[in-house]
């Protein structure tokens, strides 16, 4: 059924576009420079994230976190190996993006861990950045519950990505 | 960023000591950034793809024609709102933007959401219950196709990438109504425009 998806929306987006007398061709090629010309933005603080995260995962140091950490969250039937992704996915979509290549990396793709750390990726934001971007825009000072509301939806999602991942997968 | 930067460097330093992994620590100093590049690399194509659609979907107007259809139900969520103000036509755009996975168009229609939002409600220094929805939705994922996840994990292996779609739409929707409901119950004004002292 999800294999549908993809082919249909492409072709449909394609379809209508041309019926509108759209260019569908130049309006492609603008759309797709502008997203390489946002991945190379990106990249350099992919290349000291990536670095940071690397050199805690061969120290051992990710380990001890995550094996301190880990009693409490599966309780909740958290992974573990999904811990380093909950931690830093409010924080850095970069960092985050690591850490979840990282997970597919050790456990694969198709496995539970991998496809909760799948879900976990589409399914929240980097919080901080988007809140200090909007804020910043508006010099609000007092950002009252803000932050509880938009954390408490990322912790939610953690916890409902193993659920979602046990009852459609 | 600073502060995650120094800490992870000098964390790794220690435990790489402590626990006699220097060499790993070293060999990761040197392999790492290659990672991030081939990274990079991994992710263009479908970056520069689904940047391409979206463009044209963007252009045939099916981006404002799926604006009319999330007009009535976000009038909903940002009560006490001018309908037919800046702020709100700027946050239909930042919505539906974000729900086709335009990211680049987004944040630009999201900023001149909330700072046509600030100054119709007259904010000042304190945020009004309608600029926190609007972060806090901004916040959410509410992207439709997650290709770059997809993407990642055809690279992997994965024999359906976009199998995960059905629990990454419920895992969204639940998170999204958690922080949403959050929104309103810590509220103490009763218009979502009202200011609080």
């Amino acid at each position: 059924m999800t294999s549908y998806i993809l082919p249909v929306i492409v072709t449909g987006i394609f379809l209508y576009a041309a019926l509108k007398k759209v260019n569908v061709f130049e309006t492609f090629m603008n759309g797709a420079l502008e997203n390489i010309k946002t991945s190379f933005d990106i990249l350099p603080a992919l290349v000291i994230l990536m670095t940071c995260i690397g050199v805690l995962n061969a120290s051992g140091a990710v380990n001890a976190i995550t094996e301190f950490i880990s009693p409490a969250v599966e309780i909740l039937g958290f992974p573990p190996q999904c811990i380093p992704l909950a931690l830093l996915r409010p924080m850095s979509g970069s960092g985050a993006l690591a850490a979840f290549e990282s997970v597919l990396s050790q456990n694969g793709a198709d496995s539970f861990v991998g496809r909760v750390a799948s879900v976990i990726m589409g399914s929240t934001e980097t919080t901080f950045y988007t809140v200090a971007v909007y804020y910043g825009a508006t010099k609000t000072k007092n950002i009252r519950h803000t932050i509880v509301c938009a954390l408490a939806a990322d912790v939610t999602g953690f916890i409902v990505a193993c659920t979602a991942v046990r009852l459609f997968l | 960023m600073t502060a995650f930067i120094c800490l992870s460097v000098l964390i790794a330093l220690i435990f790489g000591i402590a626990g006699n992994n220097t060499e790993a620590v070293s060999d990761a100093l040197l392999s790492s950034p290659q990672s991030a590049v081939e990274l990079t690399i991994k992710l263009l194509g479908a970056m520069a793809f689904w940047g391409g659609v979206m463009k044209v979907a963007e252009k045939s107007g099916l981006v404002n024609k799926l604006s009319k259809l999330s007009a009535p139900l976000l009038k909903r969520l940002f009560r006490g709102i001018d309908e037919n103000g800046e702020a709100f036509g700027a946050i239909v755009m930042n919505i539906t933007a974000n729900l086709m996975g335009l990211g680049n168009a987004a944040t630009p229609l999201g900023l001149k959401a909330i700072t046509a939002l600030a100054k119709e409600e007259n904010a000042k220094d304190s945020a009004t219950r309608n600029m926190i929805t609007l972060v806090v939705l901004n916040t959410a994922s509410i992207q439709f196709l997650p290709t770059t996840v997809a993407t990642l994990r055809q690279a992997h292996g994965s024999v359906n990438p976009m199998e995960i779609l059905p629990s990454v739409l419920f895992t969204s929707a639940v998170a999204l109504a958690v922080g949403l409901s959050l929104v309103f119950l810590l509220d103490k004004s009763k218009r979502g425009s009202e200011r609080i002292k």
